[in-house]
């Protein structure tokens, strides 16, 4: 990691070299003006492609394939470069915003670790090489193709699913298997249990006033949750709805964005869940065999109590959700409440599940294990994924897949996976490549390549038309003559064009279908899974919230991004309630062993309030052993610990080994103290109008609570906009989305974990989050903090060399090249907000990564310090265009990155001084604050304080 | 090509441009007017606004070797950002190279700063050209 995150801790410059160069540098800056410029050459196109003007970006439409889903995204591209990623608008799914993870496949594109040649026993080979190999290996076998297996991730890709049936007649002994580890195997099973077929469940909120959420993070997770979080949002500000929320009730193991949302939450192990379901059930009508609510210890009685309730009283109106990896038992009864609840149909819609050919995954596998162990396999090729990693423990697919006489391995990454097959082949990254993939709702994108194959990159199209005969045809042929075959229209021309454009293809979308539970559910659920106490305890494992399920492992965003609530970066953990902690004498950052029946590892414990008692969580991805410089080594491998047989939650024993281990984390302390840095009131308390906010407010036209009397000048008047943000409370949930797209369009470097140990991380918002009343069940609240560009700056009164200034339209301006790196501004910046390159994080040198950047933003060199400004290069763009065109900035021109690629929406930005814009009304609603403004800075960035909508029942508990 | 497929379309010392097309290679041009790349320059505001191309690049069309116009010092941008009345014309002789300050070029400057609607104050701030 440190040969390029950073190479300053390793410069050994000797004294002797550094007079040698300073002097030579003195001697030049002598002789010329110091001004002069090292002669740059241009290379204009002899001839210009069209559209392409140098310093304009363009915009094209793809979409990003996803476990479960692809995101339709819009990829803007700098004189062919593909720099940042934004959500799709155009799309009927949804997706005007994106996840962490579309985000950083930009750094994912550039990554310098991909593989880049295909590699034949660890030596480097080449492609005809590998067609002439692959040739032979076919025709070693039969005319059947009796031996051969494909192994692919899940397929969502209905040309790459047409492209593999196709072979399978030619080859009907050919055998196509499918194997991600984060997978629909339990959803499948649990929809079967209550409908008897698989379908996938969408809620939509739009008439939802109850929402139950079984361990279900659908703001975050998932292939829907960009749309789910947008319309959940929606009907969580209170300025907007008006006096009813839609109340969401969270029962989950770990803390998760969407469990804190959750007006009521309760902090539950996995059988724990699975029992209080089924009684949950049982009270709102479903026919379930379960205990009564009555039966239930006081603590938990009143609240399912208010919460059945709650849902028998919106019959129609609420939902109940259930996370995809949760036993097939607790699924089929979220579905069966639904019916009971008759929200079928009404506010959850059920379709058809858009993968191609649903198969169970972990049954796939293991029928591979068993058919390589009989000798049946004699060439086995593999289209993505990372199966000697990611397989369950039991199945040591690893070991047992060297066996295999052709092995081929097609992967971004020379993986776990690669070492050990023959062959390994560079895959085309999907900003590289053509091909077709579909969203949650069925919707086919395009997959359109924005860039050449850096490398020797192939698709899966490519290989599997190579295995059925057609070598050399590329993706783009198969791709286009299947939508051409199906698409049935006579001017497919004009279609292709417009879904390439869109970003979609029209009429895809699945209709939602009508299901009926299947009479015999009551007797399939089976008993709930045993309780486990004391030394034996449940073992939740779970994708990571950023790297998934190790796939991003090498992609120094995620690893960075801190995960949502315990600010983890670049390690995984073993999270602990803080009773279990107490209970078994467990301190935070200690090395805690833990063993399951399959294998042991050895994690860090972070000790998390509101997470379950008596259950550990561990989050998959980590431990990889070669995954690149980035990510190797970081963390334990969670996958030791998963039994094919036992799903997603073991059973284990946690003890301390003594040890201590350093976990880096950027938020230390998630205390408030007693002090309301994050407010949050009631919606009754709002609309009575005794809001904390309200009562403090000194009365100040513009709501900010500062002193009425300061020596500090008014600031002056100006007649263009005066740009502010407005972030409101009720609708973040902590996804840290905003992070990483900052991270992307500001061109801000990564420095690694000792680095974040010392509190050096550079990224320009941060996401604090804090636990909020008893340790058991805090409300968890979440609060982005950027530049506040405050009027009365603290930061710019301090500078020596005026690096730091205000603009005409409040922004509070950094200038780097002024910067002379006292980080007085830093010290006095009530907010901490500024970050210093204390070394040179930004690579200089790495030439993939010179590609990534956004060239309106100024890579920034050491001693250099820098913060957000509000997407200047945004709002200047915006600026010169209204200029051009002679008008002023439209309401709503400029999105900052952040803004963007919120899910939620939670973000505003505009000019103040226009009455009409969001900010400037937002900033006149009785929850407006401003964070420590009685120190009297005037934050142009201020939020709206979060409005809960909770039970008078619960809280009267 | 563009022009030069009309105009001097024979010419010996347009050899490479032809050559240029013809083989789709791009001519490696040597950039004169550099600035450091933590300034942001946008040629299309300036040409709107009335900022003539003479007025940065010199007599071009007098220069056999293309040079420097101007020294692109910070102060020498900021010159004109404080008091763009001295520099600006009228919209149709922006692309003159001959153009020449008129005597009363004050007060056409200032009609010209109100009719292109120019505020001078965000003209000076740092994010106008560094960001």
């Amino acid at each position: 990691m440190k040969d390029y995150v950073a190479p300053h801790l390793h410069e050994e410059v000797q004294r002797r070299e550094f007079l040698r160069l300073m002097s030579a540098s003195l001697a030049l800056g002598g002789l010329g003006a110091c001004t002069r410029q090292p002669t740059e050459r241009i290379y204009p196109s002899a001839r210009s492609p069209e559209s392409r003007i140098p310093g304009k970006p363009l915009f094209f439409a793809t979409a990003m394939p996803m476990t479960g889903g692809a995101q339709p995204i819009l990829v803007e591209s700098h004189m062919g470069r593909p720099t940042k990623i934004e959500g799709n608008p155009l799309h009927p799914g949804g997706f005007a915003a994106t996840t962490a993870q579309a985000q950083a496949a930009v750094l994912g594109l550039y990554d310098p670790d991909r593989s880049q040649v295909v590699k034949h026993d660890g030596r480097i080979s080449n492609w005809p090489a590998f067609l002439g190999s692959l040739r032979e290996a076919l025709d070693g076998l039969d005319e059947q193709g009796t031996g051969l297996r494909i192994l692919t991730e899940t397929v969502l890709s209905p040309s790459l699913a047409d492209q593999l049936w196709s072979l399978l007649n030619d080859k009907p002994a050919a055998v196509w298997l499918q194997y991600e580890p984060v997978n629909r195997d339990t959803a499948r099973v649990g929809a079967k249990l209550a409908f008897g077929e698989d379908v996938l469940p969408i809620p939509s909120f739009e008439h939802a006033d109850v929402v139950l959420a079984i361990d279900s993070d659908f703001m975050t997770t998932g292939p829907a949750s960009v749309r789910l979080a947008r319309d959940f949002a929606a009907r969580r500000r209170a300025h907007e709805t008006g006096a009813k929320l839609c109340r969401l009730y969270a029962i989950e193991s770990a803390p998760s964005p969407t469990g804190s949302m959750a007006d009521h939450r309760l902090g539950l192990s996995p059988a724990r869940i699975d029992a209080l379901v089924r009684v949950i059930a049982r009270a709102v009508g479903a026919d379930v065999d379960a205990p009564e609510v009555a039966s239930l210890p006081a603590e938990h009685r009143i609240w399912v109590e208010a919460l059945v309730a709650d849902l028998t009283a919106s019959r129609g109106r609420s939902v109940v959700i259930a996370g995809e990896l949760q036993a097939p038992a607790v699924q089929a009864l979220a579905h069966t409440m639904n019916a009971a609840l008759e929200n079928a149909g009404a506010t959850i819609h059920y379709f058809d599940p858009i993968e191609m050919e649903p198969v169970d995954q972990v049954a796939s596998l293991h029928q591979l294990v068993d058919e390589i162990e009989a000798g049946d396999v004699r060439a086995l090729v593999i289209l993505g994924g990372n199966p000697a990693y990611t397989a369950p423990a039991d199945l040591d697919f690893g070991e047992c897949m060297s066996r295999v006489p052709f092995c081929a391995h097609l992967a971004l990454h020379e993986d776990e996976t690669s070492q050990r097959c023959g062959w390994h082949v560079p895959e085309a990254h999907f900003l590289e490549s053509w091909s077709d993939t579909s969203a949650y709702d069925g919707t086919a994108s395009i997959v359109q390549p924005l860039i050449a194959p850096l490398y020797e990159g192939r698709t899966s199209h490519e290989i599997v038309a190579a295995l059925a005969g057609f070598v050399g045809k590329s993706s783009y042929e198969t791709v286009r003559a299947y939508w051409k075959r199906e698409s049935f229209t006579d001017d497919f021309d004009a279609l292709w064009a417009r879904s390439l454009h869109d970003g979609w293809l029209a009429e895809t979308a699945f209709e939602p279908r009508s299901v009926s539970l299947s009479p015999d559910l009551a007797v399939n659920l089976g008993e709930p899974a045993p309780v486990f106490e004391g030394d034996r305890m449940e073992v939740h494992l779970r994708p990571d919230p950023m790297i998934w399920d190790g796939r991003f492992a090498n992609n120094g965003w995620l690893q960075e991004l801190p995960k949502p609530i315990t600010a983890l970066t670049w390690d995984n953990a073993a999270l602990i309630s803080p009773v279990t902690a107490r209970r078994l004498r467990i301190e935070r950052e200690e090395l805690v062993e833990i063993e399951c029946e399959r294998g042991k590892v050895e994690a860090a414990a972070l000790i998390v309030p509101g997470h379950a008692d008596d259950c550990v969580t561990l989050h998959l991805g980590y431990g990889r052993t070669k995954a690149g410089k980035l990510g190797s080594g970081l963390g334990c491998d969670a996958f030791r610990l998963v039994s094919s047989a036992a799903g997603w939650s073991s059973v284990g024993r946690l003890q301390s080994t003594g040890r201590r281990y350093r976990l880096a984390r950027t938020q230390l302390h998630h205390n408030m103290e007693g002090r309301d840095i994050v407010r949050s009131e009631n919606i009754e308390e709002l609309s009575s109008g005794s809001s904390s906010t309200h009562s403090e407010s000194s009365g100040s036209e513009d709501q900010h609570e500062e002193r009425e009397h300061t020596l500090l000048a008014p600031p002056a008047p100006h007649d263009g906009p005066a740009w502010g943000m407005v972030i409101d409370l009720s609708t973040c949930m902590g996804c840290n989305a905003c992070v990483v797209a900052c991270q992307s369009e500001n061109n801000i470097p990564i420095v690694g974990k000792e680095e974040v140990l010392r509190g050096r991380e550079m990224h320009w918002i941060r996401v604090d989050s804090y636990f909020e009343g008893h340790e058991s069940s805090p409300e968890i609240l979440h609060q982005p903090v950027p530049c506040m560009h405050c009027e009365n700056a603290p930061c710019e009164v301090v500078c020596p060399v005026g690096a730091t200034v205000h603009s005409a339209e409040g922004l509070n301006d950094m200038v780097y090249n002024r910067c002379v790196g006292t980080r007085y501004c830093e010290a006095n910046c009530p907010y901490k907000v500024r970050r210093f390159n204390f070394y040179r994080y930004a690579d200089f040198e790495t030439p993939s990564l010179k590609m990534m950047r956004n060239p309106d933003v100024t890579v920034r060199s050491r001693g250099v310090m820098e913060k957000c400004t509000y997407c200047v290069q945004r709002i200047n763009e915006a600026r010169v265009r209204a200029k051009k065109e002679g008008r002023e900035i439209r309401n709503g021109e400029v999105v900052t990155a952040c803004q963007g690629v919120c899910p939620s929406s939670a973000i505003a930005f505009g000019d103040l001084n226009d009455p009409d814009s969001k900010v400037s009304r937002l900033r006149s609603l009785p929850q407006h604050y401003g964070l420590l403004a009685e120190l009297g800075v005037r934050p142009r960035t201020t939020y709206l304080s979060r409005v809960t909508d909770k039970n008078p029942e619960v809280e009267k508990a | 090509m563009g022009c030069h497929s009309q105009i001097l379309a024979e010419s010996p010392i347009l050899e490479q441009v032809r050559e240029s097309y013809d083989r789709d290679l791009p001519i490696p041009w040597t950039r004169v007017h550099d600035l450091p790349d933590f300034v942001r320059f946008d040629h299309s505001i300036h040409v709107k606004k009335g900022v003539g191309c003479s007025s940065c690049h010199g007599r071009v069309d007098r220069m056999p070797l293309v040079a420097q116009g101007s020294n692109l010092q910070m102060d020498w941008c900021l010159s004109c950002h404080r008091h763009p009345e001295g520099t600006l014309r009228p919209e149709d002789e922006v692309f003159d190279p001959a153009w020449r300050p008129p005597a009363d070029q004050e007060i056409r400057g200032r009609d010209l700063l109100t009719k292109n609607s120019i505020r001078l104050k965000p003209l000076t701030d740092c994010s106008i050209c560094h960001q």
